[in-house]
């Protein structure tokens, strides 16, 4: 009777899997769900699931009060720009990791990846000094530095491992061909890395998105991206959960569908080098 | 042009030296072979010169010129790699044709002199596929069409035919020393493999631990190895070596004898012993003896088919004028 076995050990497998699975997307469903509320129905105990009066109204309201365009252009800039800057500083790092180590890359690796284990706050004060200095508050230049420094060690920990998996020899053999390093990672090295590039960008461009610690603190209103948009709706004295919740859609939603697109590719990049 | 001359090079990773000082002179046109067991720094002697590695401490000559501190982009020497180490991305034809690219040529030339080298390695058919469409022969002269075409002062070939397979690896063997005979251009070729060595270089560099053992031409080591390790490395099966009471009456510490100076004879002979392995080729027969009291296996080679079973007793006897005979250093003896 062993398949038998084993077809009641995928069924179990295959629920448990669903309800982690259903678990993990609960809020952003709930979010979903509450945004075509009324405010009553949003906090009615006990809660409403799906027979409510689905209504828009909620959306109309929050484009009405804040410009929903505006903070979407926010995002787009600081998510893609802090994604493509980090980048252009992520490859060479990690190319050098990967290929000329030294005997302190492992060290340097690590280093790298300790400072995300600083709790962010820790260095608020100072970096907000830096950007009053700078003139820096406030705006989509001062976000976009930040938010490419603070993934940055991902991202290069990310490229460098897609990196390790490319044979050296054909790198080198780019070098006898008389190719300088430029050329070397350009015409070589990029275009058999571009899977791992791309992974690596959707993640980072994923994070950016999502970050709220820094896009809150060191925005008002000109540079304020959807983070700070979702923020205004959370006020201390209103309940506005529906409302809320309309913005939040609104917020994740370019990004949820970028992700549902390019599923595979993230997830083949966040397991590269572990399944091989 | 592509004289190459190494003037006291060494090579050290860290605390461990690869290379002492070792000095050599690559005449221009020459085959040159390096051959030595695993970890003896023939791969790593190669690089130096390829311009892969940074030699630690010496000169790297090509042609007159220090190239020391020439990156290899610019040495003007083409490498063919073990893996061949093909852009997977590109088709053969920009495979072949990235050296010319590189070097900034103009299109319409970079197409003659891809197809040429494709017509001459047979790829015309396959000038469009991705190496992942080959079979690994074909990668093969991928990776020898993209030395080509550039034209370049030496060709490396880093042990470029150990992922084929046996037939394929003589054929291939074959078309290399074609192309040299073709190009008369100075090719330094590594390779563990003796056989490889002794049948295309012009001249083998035997090398172990880093050490060059002898210089010579496949002939010059074959008949007078300097030293045992040369007597044991070059020739296939191995030189029998024997010490001891047998190797004193020839005033030596070690003889040598090669399997092919023995005969064998049913009924007398110098030695005596009991057949252990026979291996029939065919064209010759390999019999591996045990209890001649001289060594553990005196293996012997003869023409044709003899009929010797296992476990027959078998005389040899061995031709003086051939034999080698060692120091106590292992040094050999005139």
């Amino acid at each position: 009777m062993a398949r038998s076995v084993t077809t009641q050990r995928k069924t179990l497998n295959t629920v448990i899997a669903w309800g982690i699975g259903l678990l993990i997307f609960f809020p952003i469903l709930w979010t979903i769900l509450t945004s075509f509320k009324t405010e009553a129905q949003a906090i009615a105990d006990p809660p409403v699931w799906f027979f409510f009066d689905w209504t828009l109204e909620n959306y109309r309201v929050v484009q009405e009060r804040s410009n929903y365009s505006r903070f979407l252009w926010n995002s787009v800039i600081i998510a893609g720009g802090s994604t493509l800057l980090g980048m252009m500083v992520a490859i060479p790092a990690a190319w050098s990791m990967a290929f000329v180590p030294s005997t302190q890359t492992k060290n340097i690796l690590l280093w790298m990846l300790s400072t995300k284990m600083l709790p962010a706050v820790g260095v608020l004060y100072p970096i907000y000094l830096i950007f009053i200095q700078l003139g820096l508050l406030d705006s989509r230049i001062g976000l976009t530095l930040v938010l490419m420094l603070i993934n940055l060690p991902i991202m290069v920990w990310m490229l460098y491992t897609y990196f390790k998996e490319i044979p050296g020899e054909i790198l080198e053999a780019a070098r006898m061909d008389g190719a300088g390093l430029r050329q070397e990672i350009l015409y070589v090295l990029t275009p058999m890395a571009i899977p791992g590039i791309a992974s690596t960008m959707l993640l980072n461009i994923i994070l950016a998105w999502n970050e709220a610690f820094w896009t809150l603190n060191l925005t008002a209103a000109r540079a304020a991206p959807l983070t700070a948009f979702i923020a205004s709706y959370s006020s201390p004295e209103g309940l506005f959960y529906a409302k809320l919740s309309a913005a939040s859609t609104m917020a994740i939603a370019p990004i949820l569908i970028i992700g549902w697109f390019s599923q595979k590719q993230l997830v083949r990049g966040l397991t590269f080098g572990a399944v091989k | 042009m592509g004289r190459i001359v190494l003037d006291k090079v060494t090579k050290s990773f860290g605390d461990v030296t690869v290379i002492p000082p070792l000095d050599l002179t690559i005449e221009d046109g020459e085959f040159t072979v390096f051959v030595g067991p695993s970890g003896c720094g023939k791969s790593t002697l190669l690089r130096l010169i390829a311009g892969l590695e940074d030699v630690s401490s010496g000169a790297i000559l090509i042609d007159g010129q220090d190239a020391t501190s020439i990156p290899p982009a610019k040495r003007g020497l083409a490498m063919v790699f073990q893996s061949y180490a093909l852009y997977p991305h590109m088709t053969v034809r920009k495979n072949i044709a990235f050296p010319l690219r590189m070097a900034g040529m103009d299109k319409a030339e970079q197409n003659r002199r891809v197809e040429q080298a494709a017509d001459v390695l047979n790829l015309t058919a396959y000038l469009d596929r991705r190496p992942g469409q080959l079979s690994g022969g074909q990668r093969q002269r991928v990776a020898i069409g993209r030395a080509i075409v550039r034209e370049p002062s030496a060709f490396l070939f880093d042990e470029p035919l150990s992922n084929l397979d046996a037939a394929l690896r003589v054929g291939m063997r074959l078309e290399i020393s074609e192309m040299h005979n073709r190009l008369q251009t100075t090719m330094i070729y590594v390779t563990h493999d003796q056989v490889e060595a002794m049948t295309m270089a012009d001249k083998i560099v035997v090398l172990h631990a880093g050490h060059i053992e002898q210089v010579g031409s496949p002939l010059d080591l074959y008949r007078a190895p300097k030293n045992l390790f040369v007597a044991g490395f070059i020739g296939s099966p191995k030189m029998n070596l024997i010490e001891g009471d047998e190797a004193r009456k020839h005033d030596a510490h070690t003889i040598g004898i090669r399997p092919e100076h023995l005969s064998v004879s049913s009924s007398e002979g110098t030695w005596s012993g009991v057949v252990g392995v026979a291996e029939h080729l065919g064209s010759d027969t390999f019999f591996h003896v045990h209890d001649t009291g001289l060594a553990e296996t005196i293996t012997v080679r003869v023409d044709g088919e003899i009929s010797f079973k296992h476990g027959d007793r078998i005389y040899l006897t061995p031709r003086n004028d051939v034999m080698h005979r060692f120091d106590k250093a292992g040094d050999r003896l005139p």
